[in-house]
């Protein structure tokens, strides 16, 4: 017999250790090479996606603070990189943009929780395909260091950026960088998207397949939902990268012309012709903008499960949110026109896409104003984790208004070379995504290492970087209006651009403040790990499966059983029940009450 | 050990053959989805180049630069044989599954009782061998004939959707070649029998996948 306690209270269950035996589809790994390395456990592996995503964000950021240096002090000697000349400073904003986008962004909220909590939350015991699961991170695992190697080799990194447009991008000549460096960039992302399709794969299998009896698509939590919605994202959008990403390297290396046209080199002609930059461009926003809601759905799945677990309110709106979702992520293969506006694309075309693009504001809007919902008159408990997702919706309303702006070809035109355009994107797609990496972090961090983590460094650490990512990036919507030019190196070289060398300045000292704040993070993230205090399984009485199990969860992640599930997952404060929440496994209050014969 | 907080579970219990056999499938359908997204993309590129015009430095003037490629008749032969081997592989699966089928109870019992079975699954092999070493002389032949990969944008097309359909159909040949090994080490029927049914279905889907680059690039020219 064991005991859990859920939430204060203590039922007792038998287990069946035979059932333990032989639970897993792959026993529990004993030596540290299978059990650590080459694990093929979810939940392993969904923290060597955290890991590695955390790795590569303290590069990417690294790579943006030497940036901020520069733009304010363009003669500044750097260490490592002595005097940043403009082709550096275009490798440091193509590595950072390829590295966040992919490395972070896609990888933590996806391959990181999704991978440790998807299996846990449906009442699996694993992925549907453990094998394949761990060639995946893996695999991904190689395109970053593929993607570091391009610093090192003869030219340094591509200066192309991280959209990688041709023909810059398509010529060896073309640039420092678009050497070894390029076709190391390229490498790596194909090498990115064929791990990133094979998690998608295992996702998908084991939603549709391995959910626990009774845990209907209806009663999945959001966060589900979303990693679901993600993964068919990117089922669909990554084998297009990966196609144009080995169009490009034949362009480069064997001499076709798929995206170059007649183009002469310092003088030269190239040998290519008939080619169409176009097409590349086309290509890349097709996966470039579902790119954007891979990043971010699974943030929203996550912030609307936090907001109503932090409120003690069931969601505003269930299906309404899953709806939402759907459409978003529908939309989102409508759009990618709304990049090339200024490709001289028929206007009628442009109107299309503007529309289109438009129409997102409206399950966005719905979303929205569900969370307000949800918060709406709730016991809000303002634990780190709630902080962070209200900090995301904050973010993500100021980030996603200044999309309809952007939306509009005419006012697009003037807007896309400049910083306006940076401060959008970071916001909605950098910041309110980091912000769920954030909250996730702190809401399932009892779970994942069985300690809680400091709430007073927590909370320290959510106002320092919510102001600061505000001071960073409001400032450059008013720098782009004042056509301040993105990918600029020298500002200082421009008479008008220099008029707004103040502005520079304090958004780099937001940064330097911002990013010196997120050590306060990482600190608090290992000190935690051995010095946290013990967690119980159930520390923020939410009523999803990852609360029904052992802290940290055991090998096949219900001990030898598998759940039942009664409920949806956001029963707060139910009428009659014995207390604020009623976990998915336990019988509803009805069911109760029909047993008690009060029907 | 694990302490649950319900009075709502079940013993696990490992997945049947039919429930491993469905999940293979799933995540084969699923698999598919994003060889065939290439294969959309590629397409999407092949018209929307085949449309393109190109600068003439000589003349100043917009040129079609769009030479047709005549497509070397090995290429029906190597479909006749990719299309037999679609037949044999579909006649392998259905022999293993009902080795699966008649299995004992608990289904992973190691071998077949069934002696003196037709060898589906060499068959299916050689043949795709063969089809792969079919499209390897063609390519030979298309060089012969002066078309390289970069000589003119419809020969780079030709190359490229070859040249990935043939990687594609690798990978089953590879899993094709587990399966056989497998036979050889006597593992479980059950397994057996799953590895060669998603395999079948991804080696039919292969050969309509050629069928379909052979259509586009002989009738869109």
């Amino acid at each position: 017999m064991v005991g859990g306690s859920g939430g204060g209270e203590t039922i007792t269950m038998s287990t069946h250790e035979s059932a333990v035996q032989a639970a897993h589809a792959h026993g529990a790994p004993q030596g540290f090479i299978r059990k650590w390395v080459f694990s093929l456990d979810h939940k392993v592996i969904g923290l060597q996606y955290y890991f590695l995503a955390l790795a590569a964000v303290f590069v990417g950021m690294f790579l943006s603070l030497l940036m901020r240096i520069h733009l304010i002090w363009p003669t500044a000697v750097l260490p490592f990189f002595g005097e940043i000349k403009p082709e550096t400073y275009l490798s440091l904003l193509t590595m950072h943009g390829t590295i966040m986008v992919f490395f972070v962004l896609t990888t933590a909220p996806q391959g990181g929780f999704g991978n440790y909590f998807l299996p846990i939350q449906i009442g699996a015991p694993d992925m549907a395909f453990p094998v394949l699961n761990m060639l995946s991170f893996w695999t991904t695992f190689l395109g970053f260091i593929v993607l570091l190697a391009a610093f090192f080799v003869t030219g340094g990194a591509p200066l192309h950026g991280w959209t990688g447009y041709a023909p810059l991008s398509a010529l060896q000549s073309a640039g420092p960088g678009e050497g070894l460096g390029a076709d190391l960039w390229i490498t790596s992302i194909a090498i990115f998207c064929i791990g990133a399709l094979m998690g998608a794969l295992n996702f998908i299998t084991t939603t549709l397949d391995m959910r626990a009896k009774g845990m209907t698509m209806m009663r999945m939590p959001l966060t589900v939902w979303a990693w679901f919605i993600t993964a068919i994202l990117g089922l669909l959008a990554f084998g297009v990268l990966l196609s144009a990403g080995i169009l490009l390297l034949m362009d480069r290396n064997l001499g076709t012309s798929f995206f170059v046209p007649l183009v002469t080199v310092n003088g030269q002609l190239t040998g290519h012709k008939g080619g169409s930059p176009l097409l590349w461009q086309h290509l890349f926003w097709f996966f470039g903008h579902p790119e954007v809601y891979i990043a971010i759905l699974p943030a929203m799945g996550l912030c609307s499960q936090l907001l109503s677990v932090f409120s003690r309110k069931p969601i505003f709106g269930y299906k309404a949110m899953v709806y939402a979702m759907l459409s978003i992520g529908f939309l989102g293969f409508m759009v990618w026109g709304h990049h090339m506006f200024m490709s001289g694309m028929s206007p009628y075309t442009a109107f299309a896409f503007s529309i289109m693009t438009m129409g997102i504001g409206v399950p966005s809007a719905i979303k929205t104003f569900n969370w307000l919902g949800t918060i709406w008159r709730g016991r809000i408990r303002f634990h780190s984790p709630m902080l962070f997702a209200i900090g995301f919706v904050s973010l993500f309303v100021t980030g996603g208004i200044s999309g309809p702006f952007l939306a509009q070809p005419v006012l697009d035109i003037y807007l896309h070379e400049t910083y306006f355009v940076i401060a959008h994107f970071h916001l909605i797609m950098g910041v309110a995504s980091i912000f769920g990496i954030f909250a996730a972090t702190y809401y399932w961090f009892p779970k994942m290492f069985g300690r809680m983590m400091n709430e007073t460094l927590a909370k320290m650490h959510f106002w320092l970087t919510f102001v600061g990512a505000y001071a960073i990036f409001m400032p450059m919507h008013y720098y782009g209006m004042s056509a301040g030019l993105r990918r600029y190196s020298q500002s200082t070289e421009v008479a008008y651009i220099l008029k707004l060398l103040p502005l520079q300045r304090f958004i780099s000292i937001a940064a330097f403040i911002t990013i010196a704040s997120q050590f306060i993070f990482l600190f608090n993230l290992f000190w935690s790990m051995w010095k946290g205090k013990k967690a119980s399984d159930n520390p923020w009485e939410a009523t999803t499966l990852e609360w029904i199990t052992a802290t940290p969860p055991p090998h096949d992640n219900f001990g030898g059983q598998t759940p039942v599930i009664h409920n949806g997952p956001y029963e707060y404060s139910v009428p009659g029940a014995p207390r604020d929440f009623v976990m998915q496994t336990e019988p509803s209050v009805e069911d109760q009450d029909k047993k008690k014969g009060k029907h | 050990m694990a302490s649950i907080a319900t009075t709502a579970t079940l013993t696990w219990v490992a997945p049947d053959y039919a429930t491993r056999l469905r999940r293979a499938r799933l995540g084969l359908l699923v698999a598919l989805t994003p060889i065939l997204m290439v294969f959309v993309s590629f397409t999407s590129a092949y018209i929307v180049r085949q449309g393109l015009p190109t600068l003439d430095p000589k003349t100043n003037l917009l040129v079609k630069d769009w030479i047709p490629v005549k497509l070397p008749t090995l290429l029906l032969v190597n479909t006749f044989v990719l299309l037999l081997s679609s037949l044999g592989m579909e006649l392998a699966r259905r022999q293993f599954r009902g080795e699966a089928v008649l299995a004992p109870a608990g289904t992973d019992s190691e071998v077949s009782s069934r002696e003196n079975k037709m060898p589906w699954l060499a068959m299916t092999l050689i043949l795709g061998l063969l089809f792969l070493f079919g499209q390897w002389t063609a390519w030979r032949q298309l060089a012969a004939s002066g078309f390289y990969v970069s000589s003119t944008p419809s020969s780079s097309f030709v190359y490229l959707l070859t040249g990935t359909h043939a990687v594609h159909l690798m990978g089953g040949v590879l899993a094709l070649f587990v399966a056989s090994i497998a036979a050889l080490f006597r593992r479980a029927v059950a397994t057996r029998s799953i590895v060669i049914d998603v395999t079948a279905w991804y080696w039919h889907f292969m050969a309509g996948l050629w069928v379909y680059i052979l259509c586009l690039l002989e009738f869109a020219r």
